[in-house]
């Protein structure tokens, strides 16, 4: 029996908002029955879309398998690798200069490269179609200038392509691997490099020969958060028409209304990622490069010439400008030339829409996150590893994917519900669940649950296991040792994993998408609508407050990584 | 012949001047220690040797070629030293044998090959040559970070603190290991440490560095019986500064009694002035006394020995002595010739 079952009544007097909801739990008699449930809740999404992906061939699945399955997965692939190949150029450059470089301006390129990260994809990609298209600033100027009459003129590079998805993707996805590389970096010993350096190495060929084999880890882990995360795209490659596999499942869904369809579409993504997954992790456990933390103390540092100095901050200048730079000022332009038009009620109220969505979604996420690592805490049993492992396995889904897997059990809830309203000849409510932004914030919750879950994992990893035997010792029941000891020394993580998963639920556009009820708005939403219907400059504002909501776990981060 | 010749080496790090002024002299085959307390400057040195270090003035020679001097500073890669650290240093990502050919990649593979067998042959490790770093013990590592430095035939291996990680029990035989390697290869090294019974172990001769700049180069045994300043008499050991006077070249009037000097200084021509002695704890005997008025009032036994602590004018004395004298009243005699006076 859970030792929960022996507890008193808690006083309720100055008690934290959470651990009075988690006190709420001692009524579930069965810790480990409540861990279970809130697993089983959080791997629904995915065992749905496992379960409806096996119902028999449709017609419509079977026409996307005959004339454009391969091209779907060709792209997705493309678009992955591309994305990939692009990052590693542009962010293991960055780190290194950042890492182990001294020169001017060293300190501000430090955090300003994180920027970009605060920049939703799509976003990028509204402002860089506006500037690069054939009706853009740049293309009116150089037909100006040459006198050229029409497009077969000449040659302009094609945004709204397959390489422009690829470009644009990586802009905003570069600082994984520079934030990665660059701890990567900072943690190897400099005695690797003079050693090197004495066995006739030259700086250069230390960097190949031992500093990149030795972040590989680094350098994988963040790449294979990238194809993830490229692979998740869905906005940009909507905008830019490139079929991928996100934008099937869409449009088998809104366009065909084939459930099962939409469901084996995202099962193949799914399976993706999983063995991307996989491949991560065997490869990890291959070879062990890591260095002790304690030996790593000193630092190695090459101080930059005067040349060298100016093409350093030269690359820099140059990726912070056409990653960040260039599309807040496009954005910031339209948002005060159209802020009379773009700011009226209703966006108000699409802004309270996802200020709710994204306050629910990290709250239930929190709430769940600490059910389940306190359990673990409790009793390190392999029900609750598992539940753990099951309940963070949304990260690795695609919200498109999410969309449907949410969708399906909810339909049937929904339809369950109306089944019985009729037995019992009452009017049937429609679709409360899944037709209501209830949808959402599940969607939402169940998708980042994982940023809690690491995040409160790694700080219950820090406290030792002898305070919880003192507190018990000193007779102090679960639910004392969780409010006491627990709560403060994890406190801060907690706030910042709840930060963090509000942030990416106010960013986040295929859930929402498809999940939105009738007339619901949420602010990306918001903004793709205008923005696929080349009205930027009223999207522009929205977009503004997305950015400006995004910088504020940047901020954080970077005070953490410069405290640490 | 000396391998290396350091010459008025100053080192600066952000304009502030860490080493200043430094000379030192390595001969061929001979092993010596940069000893001194942490923070003093000892790996600036090394690494300034090595090439690893910017803001450096002053002369090096490494062998017969000239490294740094005004209008040179030749690179690390270029100097044909050997680096052993602390923490070892292998690369993480290769194996033993891949570490050791590390340096060689101007050999065919089969030489290479034959080289790594040769090195790894030396330290009994050629089972272990498809190994990764992590797969071995702390001993095994340093041993293979050795070689692998030997295997590119340097002039001279810096050593910088390369045995403070590997376990007590096990760090004197490795020492032991390392220094016969040293010898029987006639390879010259400069081993830096802040650890006295390493330097004695280990090396011919010691450097005692004090704020970057070197008190007395001397073989162990001339260290510490001779210490030319007090700073090394007491950085080399606890011990009790006794005001003496002189009575003779060779005799001593110390509040214990007579005592005994050896010491190379002439002192005839400071008979009947005082002068300052160290002696330290196994220096003193001390004898069951029912009339003395100096009383053991605490007593340890460390093992060898027990270490007995009096008090003698408001100073607390600690003698090292075969069998226990707690709570009895003693006498104290001095057991060992004096070889240094400080006047």
């Amino acid at each position: 029996m859970s030792s929960f079952s022996q507890t008193n009544m808690p006083q309720q007097t100055g008690k934290p908002f959470i651990a009075s909801l988690f006190i709420g739990l001692k009524q579930l008699k069965h810790l480990h029955i409540s861990t279970f449930f809130i697993a089983l809740l959080f791997a629904t999404p995915l065992l749905s879309i496992a379960v409806e992906a096996l119902a028999p061939n449709s017609e419509t699945f079977a026409h996307i398998k005959q004339t454009v399955l391969a091209d779907y997965i060709v792209n997705t692939c493309i678009l992955a690798l591309g994305v990939s190949a692009l990052v590693i150029c542009i962010g293991v450059p960055l780190a290194w200069l950042i890492a182990v470089c001294d020169f001017r301006f060293k300190r501000f390129f430090q955090w300003a490269l994180v920027l970009p990260l605060a920049m939703p994809a799509y976003i990028v990609a509204y402002t860089y179609t506006d500037l690069l298209d054939y009706a853009g600033p740049i293309q009116v100027a150089l037909r100006d200038w040459f006198g050229w009459q029409s497009a077969s003129d000449y040659y302009f590079f094609d945004i709204r392509s397959l390489t422009g998805a690829i470009i644009v993707l990586a802009l905003v996805l570069y600082p994984y691997v520079y934030l990665m590389v660059r701890a990567g970096f900072l943690e190897q010993q400099a005695n690797l490099t003079h050693v090197a350096r004495t066995l006739g190495y030259s700086p250069l060929r230390s960097f190949f020969k031992i500093s990149i084999p030795v972040a590989r880890n680094a350098i994988i882990a963040s790449t294979a958060l990238v194809l993830m995360e490229s692979i998740a795209d869905f906005a940009t490659v909507k905008y830019f028409a490139v079929s991928t596999l996100t934008t099937a499942v869409y449009d088998t869904w809104l366009s065909y209304y084939d459930l099962a369809a939409a469901a084996k579409l995202s099962l193949i993504m799914v399976l993706g990622i999983f063995v991307l997954l996989y491949l991560e992790r065997i490869q990890n456990g291959q070879k062990q490069t890591h260095n002790d933390a304690k030996l790593s103390a000193q630092k190695l540092t090459y101080q930059l010439t005067k040349k060298q100095s100016i093409l350093a901050i030269g690359y820099c200048c140059l990726i912070l400008t056409i990653s960040f730079i260039i599309p807040l000022y496009i954005l910031s332009d339209y948002a005060i030339d159209y802020f009379s038009q773009a700011w009226n009620a209703d966006l108000f109220e699409i802004t309270l829409n996802s200020l709710i969505i994204a306050g629910l979604s990290a709250a239930i996420a929190i709430v769940a996150a600490l059910t389940l690592n306190f359990s673990l805490r409790v009793k390190p049993i392999k029900l609750h590893k598992t539940s753990l492992k099951l309940a963070s396995s949304g990260y690795a889904i695609p919200g498109t994917v999410m969309a449907i897997g949410v969708l399906i059990p909810l339909a049937f809830l929904d339809n369950q519900i109306n089944a019985l309203a009729d037995s019992l000849s009452l009017s049937p409510p429609g679709l409360v669940l899944s037709g209501s932004f209830i949808a959402i914030v599940l969607a939402h919750s169940i998708r980042f649950i994982a940023i809690a879950n690491k995040g409160i994992e790694a700080s219950y990893a820090k406290i030792s296991p002898s305070l919880d035997m003192v507190a018990k010792s000193m007779g102090q029941p679960n639910r004392k040792v969780f409010s006491k000891v627990h709560l403060p020394l994890i406190r801060k993580s907690v706030l910042v994993a709840g930060l963090l998963i509000f942030v990416e639920s106010m960013k986040e556009l295929p859930a929402a998408l498809l999940l939105r009820p009738f007339d619901f708005q949420t602010l990306p939403t918001h903004v793709f609508q205008y923005a696929s219907t080349e009205q930027l400059e009223i999207a522009a504002l929205g977009a503004i407050i997305i950015v400006i909501v995004g910088l504020v776990p940047l901020i954080i981060i970077n005070r953490s990584i410069e405290q640490h | 012949m000396s391998v290396l010749s350091v010459n008025n080496l100053s080192v600066s790090y952000h304009d502030k001047q860490i080493i200043s002024g430094l000379n030192l002299q390595v001969q061929h085959g001979e092993i010596v220690a940069l000893f001194g307390a942490s923070g003093g400057g000892k790996s600036t040195i090394l690494k300034a040797i090595a090439g690893l270090l910017d803001q450096v003035s002053g002369e090096i020679h490494i062998g017969d070629k000239l490294v740094l001097s005004n209008n040179i500073n030749i690179a690390a890669e270029h100097r044909h030293t050997g680096l052993i650290f602390q923490d070892y240093a292998l690369f993480p990502h290769l194996t033993v044998a891949e570490n050791v050919a590390f340096g060689l990649h101007q050999l065919s593979r089969q030489q290479q090959q034959q080289k790594v067998t040769e090195m790894l042959t030396l330290i009994k490790m050629q089972e272990y040559a498809q190994h990764y770093p992590h797969q071995l013990s702390g001993g095994q590592q340093q041993r293979i970070a050795i070689v692998r430095a030997l295997a590119c035939e340097p002039t001279i291996l810096l050593f910088d603190e390369a045995f403070s990680n590997i376990d007590p029990q096990l760090r004197f035989e490795l020492i032991t290991d390392i220094r016969n390697l040293l010898k029987a290869q006639k390879i010259s090294a400069l081993f830096v440490t802040h650890n006295q019974d390493e330097a004695f172990a280990f090396c011919d001769r010691i450097a005692v560095i004090n704020q970057g700049r070197i008190e007395q180069v001397d073989t162990p045994e001339q260290l510490f019986s001779a210490p030319k300043t007090r700073y090394i008499a007491e950085f080399l050991g606890e011990g009790l500064w006794l005001q003496s006077q002189i009575q003779s070249n060779t005799l001593l009037q110390t509040p214990f009694g007579e005592a005994t000097y050896s010491g190379s200084q002439n002192l005839a021509e400071y008979v009947g002035e005082s002068a300052m002695i160290y002696l330290r704890p196994h220096q003193f005997t001390l004898t069951h006394d029912p009339h003395s008025q100096l009383q053991v009032h605490n007593e340890r036994f460390i093992g060898e020995c027990y270490e007995s602590v009096f008090q003698w004018q408001q100073q607390s004395i600690k003698v090292k002595s075969a069998e226990s004298f707690l709570h009895q009243t003693v006498k104290v005699e001095i057991n060992a010739k004096i070889s240094k006076v400080f006047i």
